[in-house]
């Protein structure tokens, strides 16, 4: 009896070891014996601010609500995406969740983002402070927090030696500053284009934002319109610095962190990028002189000039069992102080149309891309369509074939309609 | 002893019956075992069985009324150029990767074993060519995104010594792109195989060098007849086990070209990772890598196959 005793409480030993081993922990935040929430918020904010800085703000929060607690799991931008996929798949996604713009309508097909419209009602909040909403069926699933936006960067020395005096502002007044920019000498060339099918958001940055630039749009009535005369005119456009040898090489594999190298390196004259890479290319080249202005348009286009722009934005869980919580924690961010102190510090700007950021110790080639931003409109038609990463790279994809000369523009055009036919529906 | 000397002697006596082992007794050692067996069924077998049954359905994961699909997304996927083009890339990829790091590997442990080089010399060769294998795929992929780099030190060397007049654009050139590619899984890899060949040579008796050459065998004979013959079980391992792991590299690849070119460096690892996190399309997912799963198993059943024959 005795051995037998013994024998058991080694193998209750051993499998409590073992299931010790396979626990790990996981799963959302949840509530303390004494009534404290704690809030999960996965996000890649806290990874590219400055350390601690987002830390600060949460910690604000806390001090205010001293009920909930907020554990933050900040990982960069890829791992964040991949975190959420999975975690949206499995019904596990952290209570509060930064979201991009691509992801929301995936996400909210899934059900695993709640229906924010619902929890403003509930907590009787009025948005009409908020710039934007991402809405799918008129309900609203995402909040953007911060907004990046991308103008053109310009190197005023390769405009200077080239001979150019002006920043371009048409499509002509452009190709013809990239082609004397490209002939000033050197290995430098007038443009950087990413065209890498890994991460293809080339194609929403540095592509189709010549077709908002110009008032243009790939949609109609919500449907893909890739055959229309003004997408047409863009990838033609395209097509046509490619032909003038006005690109930087290597476009085809090209990724975004490439192009603001080559740029901060002098390598090209003139980029399309994001606001938010000022203070990088300053760090990496203090000695560069260059200056930001709206993208350009087409020829004696006169009307507001779409701003294509990314943001920081914020969403709830819907499997979270504390969204009241996780909306109070929304309301913060997005309040007038919060969210222009974020903004501030995040060189982007607000969400919140009454928050004012303090550009008075930052580079002023802020408060000038704050003026471009003012005087256009922000312009990003992936944000909100299903499976947009995919629909960025099958239509790369026949870019790429146009640029290669594989394949004409009308056929590129065709195939990317019919391919986003499917996915749009 | 004493007791077995006199089972000898003494006439034959029935053995009692071995002790009646107690049924805890007989779970112990599956208690000791546990840990492993749950850690195996929760990450392995519970993942695999869960990727298996998504493949025959549709609408996994994104939908709550997935239903019974059969065999479709084992055809939409086999029927798939992309899939096709990956398959085809994929295999050129590894068994070029394959030759040439058990190539390089051999040329490289036959010179550190030598007896021509002096010891420091040995030390300096060994420390420089195991040098690819210390860094992370990650910091391989930027370095040679930065070497070549159509602007890079490759093209600059090549063009100072007046091998090309014109940057090469080396990852971005379909043409080029998937033997580049290739080329760097194969800088990136052959040490392993330097090493393991390298332990395998000094394995080999001296005494088979000695007896072949009093038979008269010249370098290249006690090569092909006493080098290759010894070394031939961790040849067979190190390549079954290396076409393994070239099938499954997807960081390289996706860190330096991302399938692209024109999906020309498009392998089964990136097609499959595009379908769940681009297209949310995991159902086609999961056949893919069923069936990356199915042909990893034949390599596997190769390989097993080799070690029992050890």
């Amino acid at each position: 009896m005795a051995l037998r005793t013994t024998g058991l409480k080694r193998i209750l030993a051993a499998a409590t070891v073992a299931l010790l081993a396979a626990c790990g922990s996981g799963g959302s935040g949840g509530t303390s014996s004494d009534g404290t929430v704690t809030l999960e918020f996965a996000q890649w904010w806290g990874a590219e601010l400055p350390a601690g800085d987002f830390d600060k703000i949460i910690s604000d929060f806390t001090a205010q609500n001293p009920t909930i607690k907020v554990k933050l799991l900040s990982a960069p931008y890829a791992s964040t995406k991949q975190q959420l996929v999975t975690g949206a798949a499995s019904k596990t996604l952290p209570d509060v969740v930064g979201l991009d713009g691509a992801w929301v309508s995936d996400f909210a097909k899934q059900g695993a983002i709640a229906d924010l419209s619902k929890l403003m009602t509930e907590a009787g909040y009025n948005p009409g402070e908020l710039a934007s909403q991402v809405q799918i069926g008129g309900k609203t699933y995402m909040i953007p927090v911060v907004n990046f936006v991308y103008p053109l960067f310009v190197n005023k020395d390769l405009l200077a030696k080239a001979g150019v005096k002006d920043v371009p502002a048409t499509r002509t007044q452009f190709l013809d500053a990239a082609k004397k920019i490209s002939a000033a000498g050197g290995d430098v060339k007038g443009w950087a284009l990413p065209l890498d099918t890994a991460v293809p958001n080339g194609v929403q940055n540095d592509v189709m934002s010549w077709l908002w630039a110009s008032g243009g749009s790939m949609l109609q009535d919500g449907k893909p319109n890739l055959t229309s005369a003004p997408v047409k005119s863009t990838v033609e456009y395209v097509k046509s610095l490619n032909d003038a040898g006005v690109i930087a090489p290597g476009s085809l594999t090209m990724k975004e962190q490439d192009k603001v190298e080559k740029f901060t390196t002098g390598q090209v004259g003139m980029v399309i990028d994001s606001l938010a890479h000022i203070n990088l290319i300053k760090k990496n080249n203090p000695k560069l002189d260059f200056t930001v202005a709206a993208l350009p348009a087409e020829d004696g286009f006169t009307g507001k000039r779409g701003i294509p722009y990314a943001s920081w934005g914020i969403g709830v869980s819907n499997s979270t069992e504390h969204k009241a919580e996780a909306f109070k924690l929304v309301q913060y961010l997005m309040s007038k102080a919060t969210n222009a102190q974020l903004s501030t510090i995040a060189n982007g700007f607000p969400g919140n149309k009454t928050a004012e950021p303090d550009f008075s110790k930052s580079d002023p080639l802020f408060k000038a891309a704050f003026d471009i931003y003012q005087q256009g409109y922000p312009a990003n038609e992936f944000v909100g369509l299903p499976k947009s990463e995919d629909l960025m790279r099958s239509f790369d994809e026949q870019l790429q074939l146009v640029l290669t000369g594989k394949a004409t523009v009308d056929d590129a055009l065709a195939k990317s309609q019919e391919s986003w036919a499917s996915v749009i529906e | 002893m004493t007791s077995l000397m006199a089972s000898k002697t003494a006439a034959p006596v029935e053995q009692p019956p071995p002790p009646r082992r107690t049924m805890a007794r007989r779970l112990v050692p599956y208690g000791y075992l546990s840990p492993t067996i749950v850690l195996i069924v929760v990450l392995m077998v519970i993942p695999i069985v869960m990727v298996i049954s998504y493949s025959f359905r549709d609408n996994v994961i994104v939908q709550e009324n997935s239903v019974f699909a059969g065999l479709a997304n084992y055809t939409k996927v086999l029927t798939d150029p992309d899939f096709l083009a990956a398959l085809q890339n994929t295999a050129v990829f590894i068994s070029v990767s394959t030759v040439a790091h058990l190539l390089l590997g051999l040329a490289f442990a036959m010179m550190l074993n030598t007896q021509l080089l002096s010891g420091v010399t040995k030390a300096v060769f060994r420390i420089v060519y195991i040098l690819p294998w210390l860094f992370t795929i990650a910091v391989i992929a930027v370095i040679w995104r930065l070497l070549l780099d159509p602007a890079g030190v490759v093209n600059y060397v090549l063009h100072t010594l007046g091998l090309i007049q014109e940057g090469v654009n080396w990852l971005g050139d379909p043409g080029k792109a998937l033997w580049v590619v290739t080329f760097i899984n194969i800088w990136s890899g052959y040490p392993f195989f330097m090493i393991s060949l390298l332990a395998g040579l000094q394995g080999i008796p001296a005494d088979l060098y000695e007896a072949a050459a009093v038979d008269g065998a010249n370098p290249l004979r006690r090569f092909l007849h006493v080098t290759l013959p010894q070394l031939r079980p961790v040849i067979l391992s190190m390549a079954v086990l290396d076409l393994i792991w070239t099938s499954q590299q997807f960081a390289l690849i996706w860190m330096t070209t991302g399938g692209g070119p024109l999906n020309t460096t498009e392998m089964l690892s990136t097609y499959t990772y595009k379908q769940a996190f681009s297209e949310y399309e995991f159902a086609t997912a999961s056949a893919a890598a069923v069936i990356v799963l199915l042909l990893t198993m034949i390599l596997a059943f190769f390989y097993v196959r080799q070690q029992r024959e050890r």
